[in-house]
C-alpha cells in the first residue's frame, strides 16, 4: 500500500489560514466557465429555488386567466382551444415544473449543510441535473408559446392525445418534453439517495437525520422507481404518433387503459413525493419556533416511509370509473383509506409540537402552522373521494380541483413560502422583511380559502372539471366568482412574497450564524455558508447538536468547533449508511462543463426527434456521448485510476 | 341545492344508495376539520404566542413532557370514523355497483365527440332504432346501459340517478340506472373529450309505464311524410345535405356520422343541450354550428333564406 | 459536563477503493431505475395480453432457434466479462483484456442475431399491440445492449492504457454490474415473450 492511499486524516480547529486555503480550494471558478461548469451544490440549488418560482408564476398566470373566464357563464374572454391549453399547461407547469423542483432546490442547497458535509455524492451529476431541467422547462415552453401547449390535460388520456384526434406537434412536445425532465428527476434521486446514505457527518446515525432528508430520501426511493414509468408512457404514446404502433389504439389491440395504468403507477408515488420533502420542512422548522423538538420522531420518521410505500399500492383509484371489477376497487378504495394512518401520526405530532412548545410567531411559523390545517382540509376530502361510491359521483368534478388544491398548495406551497422565509438569512445573509412577509401570508392564507373551500362546494353541485364555460342555470356562478375573487388575492399574496424576496436581498437586516436559534448543523456556519460549508468535519451526538447545552440529554456532546480538516485537496469523508461511521476520504471533482454539454447534446437530440430531423437527433446523440466519455474518463486526480504496474 | 348536476339530492336507485354515504362523509369531514382547527387554536393559546422580533435566545428550550401521548390517542380517534367509512363504503358498493337480477331494457350509448349515440335494440331489426343525447326509460324498473366509446374516452354521468362511468373504445362498460318517479334528469360528459368536452350534455327522461311505451312506438315510425310543397323543399334539402352524415329513417339519408334525426322534434333541446329545440335555435345551430359550439364536427351550413326556412319546418314536423 | 464526542480517526483510505466509494451506489442506482423501466414493459405485455381476446399473441410458438442459442450467448458473454473483470483484480491484464473483448464481441454476435431475428418475424410494429410491444421491450433490450457494448469497450480501451489495479477500479466494476444487468434483464424478456406463450398465456 502506496503511503498516500491509507491516511489518518488531520483533526483541528478552524484557523483563519485554514479557511483561506479551504475557500481557495472550493470555490467556483470567474467567468461564463465558472457559471456554465460549476458544481457547487448551493449554487445549483439556488438556480433550481429561483427558477422554479419562475414556472409558479407562469402557472399562476395560466391559472389567472381561466379565472377570468369562469368568473361568469358563457363568457368568451378565452377561446375552447385557448382555455383547453392553459388548463393542461397549468397542470404541468405546476406538477411537473414548480413543485418537485423547487423541493429538490431546498434539499440540493441543504443536504450537505444539514448532513455535516461538504458536497453531495454525486456534483456534476447535480448539474446535469439542473441543466437538464432548464432544457426541459424551454422546451416545453417553446411548444405553448409556439401554439403546440398540451391540450389534453396534465395527464393526457389517450386516445384524444392519439394523432388521430390530435394532429399537431402539441403531443409530441409534451411527450418528449416529459421524457427529457425525467431523466433530470431520475438522477437527482439517485444523487439524493446516495448522499443521504453514504455522506453524513461522523455520528449521524440513521435516527439523527432531519426530518426533511427523510422526506427527501423517501421521495428520491420512489421517483427512481416511477419515473420510468411515465417516461415509458409518453415514449410509447410518441411512438404510436410518429410511427403507428399499437400501444394504446384499440383498433390494433392496444388498451387505452395501459396508458391510465403506466401514469397513475407513476402518477400516484408522484404526488407524495411532491410533499413528503414538504411535510420534512415543517417537522424540521416547526420545533425551533416551537423551542422544542418535535414530537415522536421516530413516528414521524416511520410514517414517511410507510406513506410512500403505502403510496405505491392506491393508483388505482384515480381510474375508479373506468369500469373495474368490483375486488379491484374494494382494495384501492381500502388501501386509499388506510394511507390516511401514517398521514395523521405527522399532523398530530405537530399539533402536539405546538401545544407542548413555546410558540414564536415569525412569518415562517405561521406558514409552518397554518399548513396542518390545509392538510387536514385536503386530506378529508381525499378520504371522501377514497370511497369508491363517493368517488362515483365526486370524481372529475370541481370536488376533485379542491381537493388536489388543498393537498399541492397546502402541503407544497405553504411549507416552501415557510422555507423561504426560514433559511433566507442562512442563504442569503439578510431577513426577509417580518412585517411584509406577515401581510403576504394573510394575503396568501385568505385569497387561497377563499378561492378554494367553496369549491368543494361548486363541485358537490355538479360542475365538472376542465370546462371553458358553464350556463347561468347551472347555479354555479356566485361560486365560481367567489373563487376567482380568491385567486387574484392569492396571487396579491404571491407577489408581496416576490418583493419581500427581491429587497430583502440588499436592504434586508444582516442575519448572524443561527438567527432563529435553531438546532441543525447548517445554523453553526456562517450566513451565508462559505463554499466549504463546513471548516472542520463535525461529529455529531445527538438530532439537535445546537441545543444540547440547553436540553442537556445526551451522553457526549456534538463537536462543532474541532474536526478531521480534509485539506489536502477537494476532499470529503464518506460514512457508513446506518452509523455513520467514517470510511473513506473522497476527492470531488471540480468545475466541468460535460454536464452543460451533455445537456446541449440531449436537448439537439429531442429537437431533432420532435422534428424528425435525422441530422440534428444524430448530431444531438454523438454530442451527448461524448460528453459522457469525459465525464466517465478515469482521472488519477480523483484517484480513479492508477497504473496496476508501476 | 336544486342545482341541475348537483347530486346532494338522488332521484334513482342508485344514487339514493350512494348520497347517504356522501352525507356521512362529508359530515365526519368537517367534523374533523373543525376539532383540528381548534386543537390548533388552542395549542398556539396555550403556548402563548410571542410576537417577533425577539431574541430567541430567550425562549427556553425544553423538551415538555406527554407529546406522544397526543400521538397516541388522535390515531386512534382518527380510526374511529376512518373505520366506519370503510366498512360502509363497502357495503354501499356492494348495494350500487353492478345490477343483479334483469333488467326491464338495454339501452345501448355510444359517446361520441360530442354527443350522445343512443340504441334502443330488440330482437328484430324493425324494432331497433336510433336516437341521440335524450334517453327515455321506464319508471321505477332497472335500465341496463351499456357503454361504447366511439372515439376518445367520455364519462357517462346522470347525478341525480348514479354516479359516473366512462365509455372507453375498444371496451364495453355496463352501467344500469333506475329513477324512483317520472322526471327529466340532466347529465354530462365527464371525461375530458377534446374542445367541445363544455358542451356534451345529455338528458334522461323517466316516463311512467304507459307514457314509454307510446314513446317507443312513436320512436319506431319512419320520418313523417312531407305534407305541403314547402315541407316537401324542405325534405329534399335534407335529404341531400344533411344526409351525408345523418340518418333519417324512411327517406334517403342513412348515414351515422352525425345523430340520428327522425323523430328530432321530440326531443327538448338539441346539440347535446346546447340550445333548445325551437326554430330559432335549430336555425342557428344549422347555419353557425361553428359559432355555438367552436370545434364542433359539424360545419356551417350557410343555406339561403328560403331553403333555411323550408328545412327548419321540415325537421319542426318530424316528432 | 457531557464529554465532547470526538471521532478519533484511524487511517482512511484514500480514493475509491475497490468497490467502497460512491461510484457503486450510483451504478446500482442506475440499474434500479433501468430495472423498474423494464418491469413496466412486462407489465404492458401481461396487462394488454390478459385483457384482449385469446389469439393475441401472434406467435403461439415462438421460433427458439435463434432465441434460445442467443440467450446462451449472452449468458456466456456474462461470463466473460466476470472473467475480465476477475482479470484486474488479480493484476493480469491480458485476461482482462480477453475477458472484456470477448464479452463486447459476443454482444455484437447477440445484437445482429436479433436483428435478424427481427427480420424473420412476420409482423411489422404496427401490426398489432402484441407486434407493437415485442419490437419496443427487444429495441429498448437491445439499445440497452450496445451501451454496454459501448462501456466495455470502454474499459477494455482504459484497461490497455493500464488505468486499473486492483484497488482502482470502480469504473470495470460499474461496467460489468451494467452488463450483467443487461444480460438478467434478457432472462426476463425472453421468459415472458419466448416461453410464456408455450405456457398457455395469450394465445
Amino acid at each position: 500500500m502506496k503511503a498516500a492511499d491509507m491516511r489518518v486524516p488531520e483533526v483541528g480547529t478552524a484557523t483563519p489560514e485554514l479557511r483561506r486555503r479551504l475557500d481557495e480550494i472550493w470555490k467556483t471558478g470567474p467567468g461564463i466557465a465558472g457559471f456554465l461548469g460549476t458544481v457547487d451544490h448551493k449554487k445549483i440549488g439556488i438556480r433550481y429555488i429561483v427558477t422554479a418560482f419562475a414556472f409558479l408564476l407562469l402557472g399562476g398566470i395560466e391559472a389567472l386567466l381561466m379565472r377570468l373566464q369562469l368568473i361568469g357563464p358563457d363568457l368568451k374572454l378565452l377561446t375552447p382551444d385557448q382555455y383547453n391549453v392553459l388548463f393542461s399547461t397549468h397542470g404541468m407547469t405546476m406538477i411537473f415544473l414548480y413543485a418537485a423542483p423547487i423541493l429538490s432546490g431546498f434539499s440540493n442547497y441543504l443536504f450537505p449543510l444539514l448532513l455535516g458535509n461538504r458536497d453531495m455524492a454525486f456534483p456534476r451529476l447535480n448539474a446535469l441535473s439542473y441543466w437538464i431541467y432548464l432544457a426541459a422547462g424551454i422546451f416545453l415552453y417553446v411548444g405553448f408559446l409556439t401554439g403546440h401547449g398540451p391540450n389534453d390535460g396534465w395527464f393526457n388520456y389517450v386516445p384524444y392525445s392519439e394523432r388521430d384526434f390530435n394532429p399537431g406537434l402539441n403531443q409530441d412536445f409534451y411527450s418528449l418534453g416529459m421524457v427529457l425532465l425525467g431523466i433530470s428527476t431520475t438522477v437527482g434521486a439517485a444523487n439524493f439517495i446516495v448522499t443521504l446514505l453514504r455522506m453524513r457527518a461522523p455520528g449521524m446515525s440513521i435516527n439523527r437525520l432531519p426530518i426533511m432528508t427523510w422526506g427527501t430520501l423517501t421521495a428520491s426511493a420512489a421517483n427512481l422507481v416511477v419515473v420510468p414509468s411515465v417516461s415509458l408512457a409518453f415514449l410509447l404514446l410518441w411512438l404510436d404518433r410518429q410511427f403507428g404502433t399499437q400501444f394504446f389504439r384499440s383498433a390494433g389491440g392496444g388498451q387505452p387503459l395501459l396508458w391510465q395504468h403506466l401514469f397513475w403507477l407513476f402518477g400516484h408515488p408522484w404526488v407524495y413525493a411532491i410533499v413528503l420533502p414538504a411535510m420534512g420542512m415543517v417537522s424540521d422548522g416547526l420545533p425551533v419556533f416551537c423551542r422544542r423538538p418535535l414530537v415522536g420522531y421516530s413516528l414521524v420518521a416511520l410514517s414517511t416511509v410507510a406513506t410512500m410505500i403505502l403510496g405505491f399500492g392506491v393508483w388505482v383509484h384515480h381510474m375508479f370509473a373506468t369500469g373495474l371489477p368490483g375486488l379491484g376497487l374494494s382494495f384501492f378504495s381500502a388501501a386509499s383509506i388506510v394511507i390516511t394512518f401514517p398521514s395523521a401520526v405527522a399532523v398530530f405530532a405537530w399539533l402536539a409540537t405546538i401545544w407542548t412548545g413555546r410558540p414564536v410567531v415569525t412569518t415562517a411559523f405561521l406558514y409552518f402552522s397554518s399548513m396542518i390545517l390545509m392538510f387536514v382540509i385536503g386530506g378529508v376530502s381525499g378520504v371522501m373521494t377514497a370511497s369508491v361510491p363517493v368517488d362515483w359521483q365526486l370524481t372529475d368534478t370541481y370536488f376533485v380541483v379542491a381537493h388536489i388544491h388543498y393537498v399541492l398548495i397546502g402541503i407544497n406551497l405553504f411549507p416552501v413560502l415557510g422555507a423561504a422565509h426560514f433559511w433566507f438569512p442562512k442563504m442569503t445573509g439578510r431577513f426577509m422583511d417580518e412585517r411584509l412577509g406577515k401581510w403576504s401570508f394573510w394575503l396568501v392564507f385568505a385569497g387561497f380559502n377563499i378561492a378554494f373551500l367553496p369549491m368543494h362546494l361548486t363541485g358537490l353541485l355538479g360542475m365538472p372539471r376542465r370546462i371553458y364555460t358553464y350556463g347561468p342555470e347551472m347555479h354555479w356562478t356566485a361560486l365560481n366568482t367567489i373563487t376567482t375573487c380568491g385567486s387574484f388575492i392569492l396571487a396579491l399574496g404571491i407577489l408581496l412574497f416576490l418583493v419581500n424576496v427581491l429587497r430583502s436581498r440588499r436592504h434586508g437586516r444582516v442575519a448572524p450564524a443561527n438567527p432563529w436559534d435553531a438546532s441543525t448543523l447548517e445554523w453553526s456556519v456562517s450566513s451565508p455558508p462559505p463554499e466549504y460549508n463546513f471548516a472542520v468535519i463535525p461529529t455529531v451526538a445527538s438530532r439537535h447538536p445546537l441545543w444540547e447545552d440547553r436540553l442537556q440529554e445526551e451522553q457526549a456532546t456534538s463537536s462543532l468547533d474541532r474536526g478531521m480538516l480534509l485539506d489536502r485537496g477537494k476532499e470529503v469523508v464518506t460514512t457508513t449508511p446506518l452509523d455513520a461511521e467514517p470510511d473513506l476520504i473522497l476527492e470531488m471533482p471540480g468545475d466541468t462543463t460535460a454536464p452543460f454539454w451533455l445537456t446541449v447534446g440531449l436537448s439537439l437530440l429531442f429537437i431533432g426527434l420532435l422534428l424528425r430531423v435525422v441530422s440534428l437527433a444524430a448530431g444531438g446523440g454523438v454530442l451527448t456521448a461524448l460528453a459522457i466519455l469525459v465525464w466517465l474518463w478515469p482521472r488519477r486526480a480523483l484517484r480513479e485510476r492508477e497504473p496496476a504496474h508501476g | 341545492m336544486s342545482a341541475p348536476l348537483g347530486y346532494l339530492t338522488a332521484a334513482g336507485n342508485r344514487a339514493h344508495t350512494i348520497l347517504p354515504l356522501t352525507w356521512f362523509t362529508l359530515a365526519i369531514s368537517i367534523a374533523v376539520c373543525v376539532v383540528i382547527a381548534l386543537c390548533l387554536l388552542g395549542a398556539l393559546r396555550r403556548g402563548g404566542l410571542r410576537r417577533w422580533p425577539v431574541d430567541m435566545r430567550t425562549v427556553p428550550v425544553a423538551r415538555g413532557g406527554a407529546g406522544l401521548r397526543w400521538i397516541g390517542i388522535g390515531v386512534a380517534l382518527s380510526a374511529i370514523p376512518l373505520l366506519a367509512i370503510l366498512v360502509w363504503t363497502m357495503q354501499a358498493l356492494a348495494a350500487a355497483g353492478p345490477l343483479r337480477g334483469r333488467a326491464a331494457l338495454t339501452v345501448d350509448v355510444t359517446a361520441r365527440q360530442w354527443w350522445w349515440e343512443v340504441r334502443y335494440d330488440a330482437d328484430t331489426p324493425a324494432q331497433t332504432f336510433l336516437t341521440a343525447n335524450e334517453i327515455h326509460i321506464p319508471v321505477g324498473r332497472p335500465v341496463r346501459v351499456r357503454l361504447h366509446g366511439g372515439d376518445v374516452i367520455h364519462s357517462f354521468w346522470v347525478p341525480q340517478l348514479s354516479g359516473k362511468t366512462d365509455a372507453i373504445p375498444g371496451r364495453t362498460n355496463d352501467t344500469w340506472l333506475q329513477a324512483d318517479q317520472p322526471g327529466r334528469y340532466g347529465g354530462q360528459c365527464s371525461e375530458y373529450c377534446g374542445a367541445q368536452h363544455a358542451h356534451m350534455g345529455l338528458e334522461v327522461v323517466a316516463d311512467p309505464p304507459a307514457a314509454f311505451e307510446a314513446w317507443r312506438t312513436a320512436q319506431l315510425r319512419p320520418a313523417p311524410a312531407p305534407t305541403s310543397a314547402a315541407l316537401m323543399h324542405g325534405a329534399a334539402v335534407v335529404e341531400y345535405r344533411c344526409g351525408a352524415c345523418h340518418e333519417l329513417r324512411g327517406t334517403q339519408a342513412g348515414a351515422l356520422a352525425g345523430p340520428d334525426l327522425t323523430h328530432l322534434a321530440s326531443r327538448a333541446r338539441i346539440a347535446a343541450g346546447v340550445l333548445p329545440n325551437n326554430a330559432g335555435a335549430l336555425a342557428e345551430w344549422i347555419q353557425y354550428a361553428q359559432r355555438v359550439k367552436p370545434g364542433t364536427l359539424m360545419p356551417d351550413q350557410n343555406l339561403d333564406g328560403a331553403d333555411l326556412s323550408d328545412v327548419v319546418a321540415y325537421l319542426g314536423t318530424l316528432r | 459536563m457531557a464529554e465532547v464526542a470526538m471521532f478519533k480517526p484511524g487511517p482512511l483510505p484514500v480514493g475509491p477503493t475497490r468497490r467502497q466509494g460512491v461510484g457503486w451506489w450510483g451504478a446500482i442506482m442506475l440499474v434500479a431505475s433501468e430495472g423498474a423501466l423494464f418491469a413496466y414493459l412486462l407489465f404492458g405485455y401481461f396487462y394488454v395480453g390478459a385483457t384482449e381476446p385469446p389469439g393475441w399473441v401472434l406467435e403461439p410458438r415462438p421460433d427458439l432457434r435463434l432465441a434460445l442459442p442467443n440467450t446462451v450467448l449472452l449468458l456466456l458473454s456474462s461470463v466473460a466479462a466476470w472473467f475480465g473483470e476477475h482479470g484486474v483484480l488479480s493484476r493480469r491484464r491480458g485476461r482482462a483484456l480477453l475477458g472484456f473483448g470477448l464479452a463486447a464481441v459476443m454482444g455484437v454476435v447477440f445484437a445482429a442475431v436479433q436483428w435478424k431475428e427481427w427480420h424473420l418475424k412476420h409482423f411489422l410494429p404496427g401490426t398489432s399491440s402484441y407486434a407493437s410491444l415485442y419490437y419496443a421491450t427487444t429495441a429498448f433490450h437491445m439499445a440497452h445492449v450496445v451501451i454496454g457494448i459501448a462501456v466495455l469497450l470502454g474499459i477494455f480501451l482504459w484497461t490497455a492504457l493500464d488505468y486499473f489495479s486492483p484497488r482502482r477500479h470502480m469504473a470495470v466494476s460499474a461496467g460489468v454490474l451494467y452488463w450483467h444487468f443487461v444480460d438478467a434483464v434478457w432472462l426476463a424478456v425472453f421468459t415472458t415473450y419466448y416461453l410464456t406463450p408455450y405456457l398457455g398465456f395469450g394465445t
